[in-house]
């Protein structure tokens, strides 16, 4: 029984010891946590770019990618996703300087772009659809549509956030929280064009070599 | 990812990674679109190796990493998403790529074994469904 406690009391002391090194940093604590829920989604995407990667030239029979992907499209998309990288680069800069007005408006111009995207994505599955190209054609474009999908959901979320925080914004001015949470959505929109190069690469333009 | 009274990025590294990020881009869409080359394995190579450095300018740049930010666990986590990601890419593409060449031709005269009183059963089956 005196093992028992003795150890006990190990245990506790450790735990204090734990709680004071806690402290030092208690402010990073959310940035960091954003970071590794980044990370964890990173190996969805990993997941779905070995799927890709596997089943990726099973056409069955059915279109392969030089047949379907329209280059200059994607072209076009991977403008549109890299410019608005750099839009909310200036809303950061201008949020950091405390400048409500120009925050909103960087911050609506790259919401503009993220929804510009998804419109040309949107439209390019349709296209495919119509062709009778859709998911259930061949493995190939299963595990296209799953890659392109998934994040093309992520950057629907994406903006669904930004507008909810012009909206705080708007209402509650810049306070440390809303610097926060921008600083949160800045990585994840940055981090979302990281998918997007590995996208672009792996997927369209690999994917139409012969 | 530094405090957040500190100063996240300049507009000098959002410019310069969106500079870099423009040419990282440009290059591989022109070597596909122009047909610059012929070999599909050094294009697919070069392709990967353009999109790794661009991850890495991005990362830099604008996700503004670095070894020193809330004492080096990002890094840490980091890099241990990278190891994770390779393993699981290069395996199942390594797994899947030997499972299809050595699976492949036993199975196909095994079938072809099958098939033939299956050929032979084809024809009545067929008429009793018109």
């Amino acid at each position: 029984m005196s093992e028992l406690t003795t150890s006990a009391d190990a245990i506790t002391s450790e735990n204090n010891a734990r709680y004071y090194v806690r402290e030092h940093h208690p402010e990073h604590s959310t940035l960091l946590g954003f970071w590794l829920y980044l990370m964890s989604d990173c190996l969805i995407f990993a997941c779905l770019f070995a799927t890709y990667g596997v089943l990726g030239r099973n056409y069955a029979g059915g279109p392969s990618g030089a047949a379907l992907f329209d280059l200059r499209l994607v072209a076009f998309n991977t403008s549109l996703l890299l410019v608005s990288s750099i839009t909310f680069g200036f809303a950061m800069l201008e949020i950091q300087r405390a400048r409500l007005r120009t925050t909103l408006i960087w911050l609506s111009v790259t919401g503009l772009l993220g929804a510009c995207f998804i419109g040309v994505e949107l439209m390019e599955f349709v296209h495919l659809i119509q062709q009778g190209a859709g998911p259930a054609r061949s493995g190939f474009l299963t595990s296209f549509f799953a890659i392109v999908g998934t994040h093309g959901l992520h950057v629907t979320f994406g903006i669904l956030w930004l507008v909810t925080l012009m909206f705080q914004l708007n209402r509650y001015g810049i306070n440390p929280d809303n610097i926060r949470r921008m600083m949160c959505l800045s990585m994840f929109w940055h981090f979302l064009d990281v998918i997007w190069i590995g996208v672009f690469t792996f997927v369209y333009l690999m994917g139409v070599l012969p | 990812m530094s405090a957040p009274q500190e100063h996240h990025g300049s507009l000098k590294s959002y410019l310069t990674g969106f500079v870099l990020a423009v040419i990282f881009t440009a290059i591989p869409f022109w070597i596909v679109m122009g047909k610059v080359l012929i070999n599909s394995y050094v294009i697919g190579l070069i392709l990967l190796g353009l999109g790794a450095v661009q991850i890495v300018v991005h990362m830099v740049y604008f996700l503004d990493m670095n070894t020193k930010s809330e004492g080096g666990w990002s890094m840490l986590a980091l890099i241990f998403t990278v190891i994770l990601v390779v393993i699981m890419l290069s395996g199942s593409l390594w797994v899947m790529y030997h499972l299809n060449h050595n699976m492949m031709p036993g199975m196909m005269t095994e079938s072809r074994m099958e098939a033939k009183p299956a050929s032979i059963m084809l024809p009545e089956s067929t008429g009793t469904m018109r």
